[in-house]
């Protein structure tokens, strides 16, 4: 989410200052770190739960019901990896995470996974000692407006008025796009994205824009839902994808390969439903994902039943983005970039061979 | 009738001015009156297991949003099965707060006493468990109202003792004592609460060695006593030197210790004086405990507005149903504290002038 992105960058950096200074200071202190020969999957091991950092509520990625059980496509995916890692989707602690404290988190191993709608950029990857595994949903800044002006395209919109979130890159990221393409326009900020959406809701502003998947969500907000549409176009990317700390390539590969099985398991049209007939197909490729043949398990240090436990617990990728994004929920998003390779989407994963 | 016809003459329509003022209020309470009650009762949504009653009716508020989530609300998600605990807790506070608060029970220090001695060892033990049998709740389960309690109560209880030994303290004779109780009051009060917080779950993590973690919950309960003692010392600070020195003079004249004029002496007077600033302190502290939001602990209010991204309740009047909501449970136990200090001014009023 755009406006999202504070300066995590100082903080962490002084933090990493500090703790190194403290070592420095106290070499005493550095005798009670554990060994650090013991990685993370030996950690949830040994521990029995896994702790995921998640939104501290965001609909579609990691919402609460009425029991407060959390739901969405990144909650999914914590459960998918416990059950990969302990056979039990239940054996998980999901820590809300504020935008200002995601990255420390997980530095600081409050956390083992950050499955928090965090967008993949050069500067995290390579400055913030994180690792992303994968973009398990592609986002993209986009625009809701009402249906009877009769705007199809952004491109329609010269000369328009534009709600938006103050302060955010969401606002940069218009005047950039209105400016390049020689289009007008005139951009109301709001502090916070209810008075955007309420302002927007009142006529105030011809268009309202935020990240896609937000304008589904902020859409519910809206008096008429019906009478408003999302442009399918966008003016930026945002590659939402989990992490994990640098420096432990197992545990990466362990989450990498789980978001991949989900993947292979809908393209070869492997589900929850249908995976015990699926076990007697002769398809080897659906063979080695369900491991009736070979030790892809074995090779990641899991089992080789790591995939069934987590298509049958969870769900293939299909059946996770419409249980929570698409048209099984309430948001109603359309696959668009996040279908599979095969029908014209960019999730593509890598064979298990 | 009579009566009544005379007193409005009286009161509300004496003069020219006094009618049109009169008019103008009986004017704006029942246009006000008429807004709350028709977005409150007439048009609101009242049943229903998902938002589809709340939309259909767009100008009312959604209650069926605070009914199914009522749960929630108050406990978070402590488990279903051992909520039992946490209304034992609830039961007992109340009990033992009325208890004190009605007077007319004989043993009334001893259960002062016990309510800031065994009742905080029992609280923490039913409510975290992992002894007597109790099953074991972390606290990144608890929530809601509880939350909101047990961070206000913690608060309250702790920076009461600590505020009053930082205000001798600070007026102490020796240099060392006096030195240390004025950092420390200027240094709690000098950094905003929210800024303790934050540094207590951002920067706390990376001093520690990696795996070893804090309770977030705990780093919160510490953060917001030392806090609230900064400025609970303050404000009795303010009572101990509107004591005349006469006081002070005259317990020493009886040959009584230091710690004796100030508990039998000086004590009792100041904190008579404090008292509405003491409970202005614990109101602020009360309703300080939201910004606990920020270190990924769901209080009252943070719960609430956690739900509004349910997105099967994502509707227009579902927020502003859920602030008014939790607008009126801290109303209630805001007022709740203020209502208890007058009568407890009442009832302590050496000179009478308190009524």
């Amino acid at each position: 989410m755009n406006f999202l992105k504070w300066p995590t960058i100082e903080f962490s950096k002084a933090g990493l200052l500090f703790t190194i200074v403290t070592f420095l200071l106290f070499p005493a202190l550095s005798n009670v770190m554990p060994a650090k020969a013991e990685g993370t999957l030996e950690l949830i091991k040994k521990r029995n739960v896994l702790t995921c950092g998640v939104t501290q509520g965001l609909p579609g990625f990691s919402a609460p019901d009425d029991k407060g059980r959390w739901h969405g496509i990144d909650a999914d995916f914590c459960r998918a990896v416990a059950v990969a890692v302990l056979g039990d989707a239940d054996a998980i602690k999901f820590v809300p995470l504020s935008a200002k404290v995601r990255f420390t988190a997980l530095q600081s191993g409050e956390i083992d996974l950050l499955a928090r709608n965090t967008t993949w950029t050069m500067h995290r990857d390579t400055a913030l000692g994180i690792q992303f595994i994968g973009a398990n949903y592609y986002d993209g800044q986009g625009f809701i407006v009402k249906k009877d002006i009769g705007v199809t395209s952004v491109r329609e919109l010269d000369g328009a008025s534009i709600c938006a979130n103050a302060g955010t890159t969401t606002e940069l990221n218009v005047a950039d796009y209105f400016r390049s393409n020689g289009m007008e326009y005139d951009i109301s900020s709001f502090e916070k994205s209810e008075e955007a959406v309420a302002a927007y809701d009142a006529g105030r502003c011809d268009a309202y824009t935020t990240d896609q998947s937000g304008l589904y969500a902020q859409r519910q907000r809206l008096v008429d839902p019906d009478a408003h549409i999302v442009l399918n176009e966008v003016i930026s990317k945002e590659p939402l994808s989990p992490a994990v700390r640098q420096g432990d390539d197992v545990w990466a590969d362990i989450v990498r390969w789980v978001h991949y099985a989900m993947l292979n398991a809908e393209e070869l049209g492997v589900n929850s439903q249908n995976i015990d007939s699926m076990k007697a197909s002769p398809n080897p490729s659906i063979r080695r994902l369900l491991g009736v043949e070979g030790s892809f398990g074995e090779s990641l240090g899991l089992d080789n039943d790591w995939a069934t436990r987590v298509i049958l617990k969870v769900g293939n990728y299909g059946e996770s983005f419409d249980r929570n994004l698409g048209a099984g929920s309430e948001l109603k998003i359309e696959r668009g970039l996040n279908a599979l390779w095969t029908q014209g989407g960019l999730q593509f994963a890598p064979p298990i061979r | 009738m009579q009566q009544i016809i005379k007193w409005s003459r009286k009161n509300l329509f004496a003069t020219r001015m006094n009618t049109l003022l009169s008019l103008v209020s009986l004017w704006l309470i029942y246009v006000t009156i008429d807004g709350v009650a028709s977005w409150a009762f007439i048009n609101a949504s009242f049943l229903g297991a998902d938002k589809a009653s709340c939309i259909a009716n767009p100008h009312g508020a959604c209650w069926p949003f605070v009914t199914a989530k009522l749960n929630q609300f108050i406990y978070g998600n402590y488990p279903a099965g051992e909520q039992w605990r946490v209304n034992i807790v609830f039961a007992l506070g109340a009990l033992g707060l009325g208890l004190l608060m009605t007077g007319c029970i004989s043993f009334k220090k001893q259960l002062a006493v016990l309510m800031l001695t065994a009742y905080p060892v029992l609280t923490f033990i039913l409510l975290s468990g992992g002894l007597l049998g109790l099953s074991y709740v972390e606290t990144n389960q608890w929530g809601g109202l509880l939350v909101t309690l047990v961070i206000a109560v913690t608060g309250i209880v702790v920076s009461l003792p600590l505020g009053i030994l930082l205000a001798l303290g600070r007026r102490s004779e020796l240099p060392i004592i006096r030195m240390m109780s004025v950092v420390f009051i200027e240094f709690w009060r000098g950094v905003p609460l929210i800024t303790v917080l934050f540094m207590a779950s951002v920067m706390l993590p990376l001093f520690l060695p990696e795996g070893m973690n804090f309770d977030a919950l705990l780093r919160c309960l510490i953060g917001v006593s030392l806090f609230a003692s900064a400025y609970m010392a303050e404000v009795i600070r303010g009572g101990l030197q509107a004591i005349p020195k006469g006081q002070y003079e005259a317990g020493k004249s009886i040959g009584l210790s230091y710690w004796k004029s100030m508990r039998l002496i000086i004590l009792p007077q100041a904190l008579v004086i404090s008292i509405p600033g003491i409970v202005n302190t614990f109101i602020g502290l009360f309703k300080d405990t939201t910004l606990v939001m920020i270190v990924g602990i769901f209080d009252l209010l943070g719960i609430i507005s956690f739900h509004f991204t349910d997105p099967n309740w994502t509707s227009p009047q579902v927020p502003i149903t859920g602030f008014v909501f939790a607008g009126l449970v801290f109303w209630v136990f805001c007022f709740a504290m203020s209502y208890y200090s007058k009568s407890v001014e009442r009832r302590f009023s050496v000179t009478g002038e308190n009524k």
